[in-house]
């Protein structure tokens, strides 16, 4: 069945079972990948895959959810009966309706998509590109996680108001780690993900030589001694804390009692004057960028903070209501409603001169602690708490020397860490979860061997 | 014609599937593989979320896949689909069979025909009956979130309960005909505390394998407690000073950072990556001579138990390291082929989508012969971690756990409670270091995620000593 076809069994479904009122989510995916190990073809999978969430409201407007994989007539109304069940528990302080954005317009761009390129090239690419790393350096002894693969997927939203959007996509990821031993030295790893809308739009070249040199770039380490230290994020590990705290936009965590915000947090200082962050799920670099959310609503660009003021939240469409403003395109799918954040952009807003442009991690002289990379998001960041302790890879830079830091956390508290941003470098880079400059953050607390 | 001469064209369960099963697995061995495997599930699921006095969420889920995987030499093709039709099974073996490449050497002689069916099964069809109702959940959470609120700094109280229910279906080219039925059921208790400035958290979880009841006997109130007090102790807390310094980790849950830092350093698929640092140390001195650590999976009721493992092979008790000294290794299909550690019983995967590989079960340290307070008293200057939250191993080996609910140690005794403290080290540097094990091994329940999915594990400990370990602070 193609989604049309499920919409209508759905909606005859609903009607023999008397449900008058349905939405649901799916998607249908097809997927490819491979790794390899020496040269060898190690493991080569492929799947097929489906999943259909449907929503109902019973006679006193609760609603009930069930999620299966399971697209067959019996399955359908299995789930629809399932839902009818649930939905006598539906929450009856907080209650759900269609996004009424559900049916506005939205721009689907399919000319992106690409066409498989079989599990064979995968291979062959992917055998290639560890041979290269293999080579690109001495010390590099293997690439013990790797992988290329391709996934094609539509995703699809329909309700019984007559609501009905799809969009296809493709997308392909190649990850190499590779593992660098020299003698009396402990090993080090590192590596680098690309992604692209098909394995030709992957820079595998540039993927080689990222992993390769930033596991090298490791391959001389020291402690650190436990100290507070000038910082310089990486824009990976400045978009990675962003969106560990990303509750402090959330009306969803608002309403939990999990974010650092409240209802009246609108206007707030949050940082320094100099940051702007946007939420931007369609930006032309987001690979993953889809036209609207779970309840259908068109995805959009939000201002998050305006010149260091929290200028808006992300929202469902319940609490978008409950905060008596509009659904902002963030919202899942499910029985309660999660709201999640696309695709962050910061950048430097016009109020900028307070910033300390000397700081600059390609020419700055003076000891700064770069952060690469942050590790253990789940284990070290206290998000309803707004502080974290995090393992990192990075450098020490010292008397114009840099050097890698054998294993080391670094501490702190958001709020913090916003407020004391002493520079915004100008250039953006695009990583895999959004685009960021470099940013400079007033000592914060590293803990090493030392 | 008689329904038993009707050969089926689909997968159906509860039913004799043996002549289909043969089949797919006749035609796989045909093109040239040299090992067919086929798992088959049907799942029935549900979770329900209580937040201050109020069921906020109930989500049902079921569905069903088939995932096949097919060896030629070391290399192996797995594809997973929805489609249990003759045809979708035999479309996923074909296109298993292409992706590896496979052109000629038919083995069909190979093949002798499943074994006499093995249906761990039988006794526990009648578990989806005997499971609480969603009302019954729904009370007992609502129960639950209100012991919660014990006073007004408790601003945040939650209660969730998930249940699994899984039929599964093994058969492979080796004859293994098997199917079973594996119940999960966990319950977990959360709370925010705050007073002006200060915040502070607190939860637990709970959990069990094939004990339809067991929710129905969870001690709600003590839970509630537990938590309460976990949340009130840390709302005051200072953060902890970084450095060096022996710690007591308590038993149960504390356990996570052996299952982390060198549990999954004894699984085969590190030795197949060449990513651990024990592959060639067999028979070695890893740890201290206080240590030995298990992996097994046949606690009766504990979260990580099975009857038989998602290759077909029953779960074994594996000593993996014995006074000190490696042993053993966990190992699956594809770890004994690559690598020629014999399986253990421990192939798992999260669903029908994952290939199975080696994972650990239920992974603990056998208890030593001290009490919890030998272990303090023995401690001048250190960090007693009551309560550990999440953590992660890098690559190479390094490793850091959050300490959810800590306390400093001073002259022997425990003080004030700290907050902020992460415990960074390697496995390899650290097992030595374990120099005192007490004689109150306790297990707890998680979840593991690694590269076959998401399985539920349990891990535990008694309390033990660390002599010394990078505590990351402020």
């Amino acid at each position: 069945m193609n989604s049309k076809e499920i919409t209508i069994q759905i909606s005859e479904a609903a009607d023999s079972l008397n449900l008058k009122k349905w939405d649901y989510g799916a998607s249908f995916s097809n997927d490819y990948s491979v790794q390899v190990d020496k040269g060898e073809a190690k493991q080569l999978k492929a799947s097929q895959k489906q999943i259909l969430t449907i929503r109902v409201w019973n006679e006193s407007n609760l609603v009930g959810i069930t999620t299966t994989s399971d697209i067959s007539e019996s399955g359908i109304k299995k789930a629809l009966n399932q839902a009818n069940i649930a939905s006598d528990f539906g929450n009856k302080n907080e209650r759900t309706e269609f996004s009424p954005l559900a049916k506005d317009p939205i721009e689907v761009n399919d000319s992106k998509k690409r066409n498989p390129v079989g599990i064979k090239k995968l291979l062959t690419l992917l055998r290639e590109a560890e041979v290269k790393l293999l080579e690109s350096h001495d010390s590099i002894k293997s690439v013990p996680y790797n992988g290329l693969s391709e996934s094609f997927y539509e995703r699809v939203y329909a309700n019984s108001d007559g609501a009905f959007r799809s969009y296809t996509k493709s997308q392909a990821t190649l990850y190499l780690y590779a593992r660098a031993e020299e003698k009396n030295k402990k090993p080090r790893s590192s590596g680098s993900v690309k992604l692209g809308y098909g394995v030709e739009d992957i820079d595998i070249e540039s993927c080689i030589k990222d992993a390769s040199n930033k596991t090298i770039s490791h391959l001389n380490y020291s402690s650190i001694k436990t100290d507070k230290y000038l910082i310089c994020f990486s824009p990976e590990s400045f978009l990675t804390i962003i969106n560990a705290f990303s509750s402090m936009f959330n009306a969803r965590s608002i309403l939990d009692g999990v974010s650092l915000s409240n209802k009246n947090s609108i206007g707030e200082n949050l940082s320094t004057k100099a940051l702007n962050i946007y939420d931007d799920g369609l930006h032309e670099k987001n690979i993953s960028s889809s036209p609207f959310d779970g309840e259908g609503t068109p995805t959009k660009r939000l201002c998050l903070i305006n010149k260091g003021r929290l200028e808006n939240f992300i929202h469902s469409e319940s609490t978008a209501r409950i905060f008596k403003t509009i659904p902002t395109g963030h919202a899942g799918l499910g029985s309660k409603v999660s709201v999640s954040p696309d695709w962050i952009v910061v950048e430097k807003s016009e109020e900028n001169s307070d910033l300390k442009t000397s700081l600059d991690h390609s020419t700055y002289e003076g000891e700064f602690v770069y952060i690469e990379e942050l590790n253990a998001i789940h284990a070290g960041v206290r998000a309803s708490q707004g502080s974290f302790s995090l393992p990192f890879d990075g450098w020490l830079y010292k008397n114009g020397k840099k050097i890698s830091i054998e294993s080391a956390t670094v501490a702190g508290d958001i709020k913090y860490l916003l407020k004391n941003i002493v520079n915004i470098e100008s250039n953006q880079e695009v990583t895999t979860s959004g685009i960021s400059p470099h940013i400079w953050v007033h000592e914060l607390s590293i803990t090493g061997d030392k | 014609m008689l329904s038993s001469q009707i050969k089926s064209n689909e997968i159906i369960f509860g039913s004799c599937n043996k002549d289909l099963l043969e089949e797919i697995i006749f035609y796989g061995m045909g093109l040239g593989a040299d090992f067919v495997e086929i798992f088959i599930e049907n799942t029935d699921n549900s979770s329900v979320l209580a937040e201050e006095d109020f069921i906020t969420s109930v989500s049902p889920s079921f569905g069903r896949g088939a995932g096949i995987r097919i060896f030629k030499d070391k290399k192996d093709g797995f594809v997973s689909t929805n489609d249990l039709t003759k045809n979708g099974l035999m479309r996923s073996v074909s296109q298993a069979i292409e992706m590896l490449d496979i052109t000629d050497n038919k083995k069909i002689e190979v093949f002798k025909g499943l074994d006499k069916h093995r249906d761990y099964s039988l006794s526990k069809k009648k578990w989806i009956n005997e499971v609480p109702s969603i009302h019954e959940i729904s009370e007992k959470l609502l129960v639950s979130t209100k012991s919660l609120k014990k006073n007004n700094k408790i601003i945040t109280r939650k209660g969730s309960y998930s249940r699994s229910l899984q039929e599964v279906i093994i058969a492979s080219s080796d004859g293994t005909y098997v199917s079973d039925i594996r119940l999960h059921q966990t319950v977990g208790l959360n709370v925010i505390a705050s007073d002006a400035q200060y915040r502070s958290s607190g939860s637990r979880r709970f959990g069990s394998s094939g004990m339809p009841h067991e929710f129905r006997l969870w001690d709600h109130e003590k839970a509630a407690n537990d938590v309460f007090e976990s949340s009130m102790n840390m709302l005051y807390a200072d953060y902890v000073d970084a450095g060096q310094m022996p710690v007591v980790l308590a038993n149960k849950f504390g356990g996570v950072i052996f299952h982390e830092a060198c549990g999954h350093l004894l699984e085969t698929t590190q030795i197949e990556r060449g990513t651990t640092p024990f592959e060639n140390k067999l028979n070695e001195k890893i740890a201290h001579e206080s240590v030995t650590a298990i992996d097994e999976g046949i606690s009766e009721g504990s979260f990580g138990s099975l009857s038989v493992d998602d290759e077909g092979m029953e779960p074994e008790k594996s000593v993996l390291i014995k006074d000190g000294i490696l042993k053993k290794f966990i190992s699956d299909r594809a770890g004994e082929l690559r690598t020629g550690h014999k399986r253990t019983g421990s192939g798992r995967r999260q669903n029908y989508s994952f290939a199975a590989a080696s994972r650990m079960r239920n992974t603990y340290i056998a208890k030593g012969e001290h009490s919890k307070e030998d272990l303090i008293n023995s401690i001048s200057d250190g960090l007693y971690c009551k309560s550990m939250g999440g953590g992660s191993v890098g690559a190479t080996g390094q490793f850091n756990f959050a300490v959810e609910e800590g306390y400093l140690i001073k002259n022997g005794k425990l003080t004030n409670p700290v907050k902020g403290a992460t415990l960074i080290g390697e496995a390899k540097e650290v097992m030595p270091k374990i120099s005192m094990c007490g004689n109150d091994l306790e297990l707890a329940p998680g979840f593991c995620g690694s590269i076959s999915g998401s399985v539920n594990v349990t891990v535990g400990q008694p309390h033990i000593k660390v002599d010394s370990i990078t505590v990351g602070g402020r």
